[in-house]
């Protein structure tokens, strides 16, 4: 059994409610988690999308028109932006969380980036064709 | 090159001071001369009471961590002269209470440390007696990144969710797990995933990546949290679908 654990007196310091800005990779941190709330936006306004297409011509137009207002174009834009971080920073984590073997050797953390951005293109590519040319 | 360098040193004499306080100091700046050579210069020089701990000087020890900088860092692995011209800022390892100076409370680590049991566990009363364990090149490097863990607690002084929440079990705690979880001679992973699935275990981390960045060592623990994750949700999802029987 261990022995038992004696306490000394210390001093116990503070964090402060900014820890987050003093430094580029806590900052990075934070944004990353920020960037969840911008991608259940565009989930929520992707939703909205669908239910204006199956609401008939006129309910389409108006979300077509609500979507140019200065806004929603602000939010969106922003939006983006933190979209396009989420997906960066989770692409780099993954070979760090993952260990995937083929063959009995260990897939080296750039292969796996790589595959992820590739899927990543296929995916876009079918999108856009689906929306724009089919 | 200059001749000296500013040393600004957190002191905290409990009976002296309400709050931790920096002192600045002057030390001969040196090429091969460390942030630790400097601490030693001062007390051997300046003041015999400045508080730090320190032992090989060569990495190994895992003693003298601190916040250097704003960067936790092994200081005997630290060189002066990469700050020049100063000032060099040291201070205790953050996120651990202050006893004296530079000298934090680690107690709390000591005793999560036994709750993740970072030993081979087995569930047959083999002895030395009865021969030793077989253990293949492959077998050994699927650990051995994770055995290389000196408990020098810079990964939870870089560590933010253990500044907010001292509960968390950690990184290093949690790596030393994965340790043995992944040595072919254990049998223990059950009884730590009980421990580790908690809400304070692994689930406690949001993969800030920083433990990984200051360790000294290379242990990944970041790296080693995550992929216990995984291992938590399979678990969890076998736990759920598969009749008891089954599971394992």
């Amino acid at each position: 059994m261990s022995a038992p654990v004696t306490r000394v007196p210390s001093y116990q310091r503070r964090i402060g409610v900014f820890w987050w800005v003093h430094k580029r990779s806590y900052f990075l941190f934070v944004m990353r988690e920020l960037s969840s709330i911008f991608v259940a936006w565009f989930v929520v306004y992707l939703l909205m999308f669908v239910a204006a297409v199956a609401g008939g011509q006129q309910r389409y137009d108006e979300f077509l028109d609500r979507a140019t207002s200065p806004l929603l174009l602000v939010v969106n834009a922003v939006g983006l932006a933190f979209l396009v971080l989420h997906t960066v920073t989770w692409f780099a984590l993954t070979p760090k969380a993952m260990v995937l073997r083929l063959g009995g050797r260990r897939v080296p953390g750039t292969a796996m980036l790589a595959a992820q951005y590739v899927a990543l293109a296929v995916v876009s590519a079918f999108i856009y064709w689906l929306v724009v040319k089919a | 090159m200059d001749d000296s360098i500013a040393m600004q040193v957190t002191r905290y004499r409990p009976d002296k001071n309400s709050q931790p306080v920096p002192v600045d100091y002057e030390v001969p700046l040196r090429t091969e001369w460390t942030v630790l050579d400097g601490l030693n210069h001062i007390k051997a020089e300046q003041d015999e009471t400045l508080s730090f701990r320190w032992s090989c000087r060569m990495g190994i020890c895992g003693s003298c961590g601190m916040n250097v900088n704003g960067e936790p860092r092994l200081t005997c692995a630290t060189f002066l002269s990469d700050y020049a011209p100063g000032p060099v800022r040291v201070e205790p390892l953050a996120n651990f209470p202050v006893v004296k100076d530079l000298i934090v409370d680690i107690t709390d680590f000591m005793e999560k440390l036994p709750r993740v049991k970072p030993w081979i566990i087995r569930d047959d009363d083999v002895t030395e007696i009865d021969g030793e364990y077989i253990q293949t090149p492959e077998e050994l490097e699927a650990y051995q990144q994770f055995s290389m863990c000196i408990n020098c607690m810079l990964c939870y002084a870089a560590c933010p969710v253990y500044g907010l929440d001292p509960d968390f079990v950690g990184p290093a705690a949690i790596a030393l797990a994965e340790r043995y979880d992944l040595d072919s001679r254990d049998r223990g992973s059950r009884e730590r995933l009980d421990v580790l699935i908690e809400k304070e275990g692994v689930w406690g981390c949001t993969f800030v990546g920083e433990c990984t960045s200051v360790c000294p060592k290379h242990v990944d623990p970041a790296g080693a949290i995550q992929r216990y994750k995984l291992k938590a949700a399979q678990e969890s999802v076998k736990a759920f679908l598969l009749p008891k029987a089954l599971r394992r």
